[in-house]
């Protein structure tokens, strides 16, 4: 036997010292008082109105970019399934590329086009068009979270669209199934696993985000992952600062247990 | 049809490349506006270079991502062959807790382990950056490694062994070729998800102490410079080049194969 079970020592060390004492820890500071005491006032401090309000916006603009994506992204992965096998491998290292590129850069890029003074504003006003106020909305969120999670909506449901049998598709034709039909009841059911694993690698980092809104937003726009970073890095509240990340996994949970319903395959094609 | 086709690839790509095309042409701009271009200058390169701050946290940067995927490599697979020895029941649980790390949020990642750093007072910068970079690595590297182990390996190794091959020896020459394509895929991968973290590092690092990531989260802050954009032109032309690399290769590989 090659196999040692003290080979995973080192391995099942790691996992208590770095990912399971650390989030009880999480618990621990969320349940307890400044004074040292036990409390449920950093749980329910989420129904603070800042903090609803926040918590709100996250789930509504996480919402939206990742229908945004999907609806971007599935007919790309359709036409790149019917492309020739020469130009595909083409077209996934054009998707596969800006991945590469430090998300903050391509971020940063965008504040570039939308700024007062920058590109976008520039080329309008050279058509006599008045300045437009782009920068620090929802709206340039919203751009923000499409662009730099696109990549990560397309290839999963590439993965799995490429892998539908083209027989099945021709032999609904043949039975006589409309576009619309063979859509519906075969190429879509077929690619659940793929756009169930897109949308948790879309959803749950536009939801906790804190970077995109606070370089997009220009601080003004708070998100929920806005206000935890905050009572970390500037209010030193640990204690609010886990009790509102408890209930903000607790949102991540549960639209994975959601999401998990429609994929009977249990998420293999995650990566 | 056909065009439709390509027509929406050509409008996705323009999305996509454009933002990245506007830093690389503003990189070269003489002046310091963010739309008008002026003349062609290489200053903002210079500048970037020029930068102690940045020049060490590029040595920061690939320091961690390099010696973070050493290790998690190293622990992941040593944990594939343990793991492997184990019940069926034990070995289910040291695999969904191997998941954890890969289905939580970068942001709870980071503060969970930015709490127990305050928790056990271990004072935070590169040691605390480099533990955090390898906790969230070495779930890649199980997941790349474990399906090269199958039953044909363990028999393989102990004939080996039958025919007095020596332990190491037979690791060496039966065990490791077999689990290569995943040990080497796990440390890529370990590798750019290192150098491309900013969430955890940031939350993990100390006071004096930057990568790349977080000294560009900290200027940006302060106002965006035209050295920003160089830096963007350069990462952007690494990795064109190293992917250009590494498709050519794997093509030969497969035309090899076939």
């Amino acid at each position: 036997m090659i196999s040692r079970k003290r080979y995973a020592t080192p391995f099942i060390v790691w996992i208590i010292a770095g990912t399971l004492i650390p989030l009880l820890s999480i618990a621990y500071y969320g349940f307890t008082a400044r004074d040292g005491g036990f409390t449920f006032a950093n749980i329910t401090a989420m129904f603070q109105h800042d903090h609803m309000q926040a918590l709100g916006l996250s789930l509504l603009l996480a919402f939206i970019s990742t229908l945004v994506c999907l609806i971007l992204a599935f007919p790309m992965a359709m036409i790149l399934k019917d492309s020739k096998y020469g130009k595909q491998g083409f077209m996934i290292f054009v998707f596969i590329l800006p991945m590469w590129m430090n998300f903050l850069l391509r971020t940063m890029a965008w504040q570039v086009l939308l700024e007062r003074q920058g590109v976008i504003n520039t080329l309008i006003t050279m058509v006599g068009l008045p300045r437009q106020e782009l920068m620090n909305t929802p709206g340039a969120i919203v751009l923000g979270m499409v662009y730099d999670f696109l990549p990560f909506m397309i290839l999963p449901i590439y993965n799995t669209v490429s892998k539908i049998d083209n027989h099945l598709i021709e032999a609904a034709y043949d039975l006589g199934a409309s576009r619309k039909k063979v859509y519906t009841s075969v190429i879509l059911p077929l690619s659940v696993p793929g756009i169930v694993s897109g949308i948790t690698m879309v959803f749950i980092p536009a939801l906790t985000t804190f970077v995109i809104s606070n370089m997009l937003g220009g601080g003004k726009i708070n998100l929920i992952g806005n206000i935890i970073e905050q009572e970390f890095t500037v209010n030193s509240n640990w204690y609010l600062g886990s009790g509102l990340s408890l209930v903000m996994m607790l949102f991540i949970i549960v639209s994975m247990l959601f999401l998990r319903k429609f994929d009977k395959t249990g998420g293999e094609s995650l990566i | 049809m056909k065009r439709l086709g390509k027509i929406y690839i050509l409008i996705i790509m323009l999305f996509l490349y454009l933002p990245i095309l506007t830093l690389m042409v503003l990189s070269f701009n003489e002046a310091k506006s963010m739309a008008v271009f002026t003349r062609f200058s290489l200053h903002w390169y210079a500048e970037l270079f020029q930068s102690k701050l940045m020049l060490g946290a590029i040595v920061n940067t690939f320091s961690i991502a390099i010696l973070a995927a050493l290790i998690a490599t190293i622990v992941g697979t040593m944990a594939v062959l343990g793991i492997d020895a184990m019940k069926p029941r034990t070995e289910n649980v040291l695999l969904a807790a191997n998941n954890i790390p890969m289905l939580n949020a970068d942001i709870v990642t980071g503060i969970a382990l930015m709490l127990f750093f305050l928790m056990i007072g271990v004072p935070r910068g590169y040691c605390t950056i480099l533990f955090s970079h390898a906790t969230f690595c070495i779930p890649y590297v199980i997941l790349s490694v474990r399906p090269r182990l199958n039953k044909n390996t363990d028999k393989l190794y102990e004939a080996a062994l039958d025919l007095g091959a020596s332990e190491k020896y037979a690791f060496r020459k039966i065990v490791l070729p077999e689990l290569w394509p995943g040990i080497s895929s796990g440390f890529l991968l370990s590798f750019t998800m290192s150098v491309d973290d900013f969430i955890i590092t940031y939350f993990t690092r100390g006071a004096g102490i930057n990568t790349i990531s977080t000294l560009i989260y900290s200027e940006v802050k302060i106002g965006i410079r035209p050295s920003l954009f160089a830096l963007s032109t350069i990462i952007f032309v690494v990795a064109l080049v190293t992917l250009i690399i590494v498709n050519y290769k794997q093509n030969k590989a497969d035309k090899m194969a076939a």
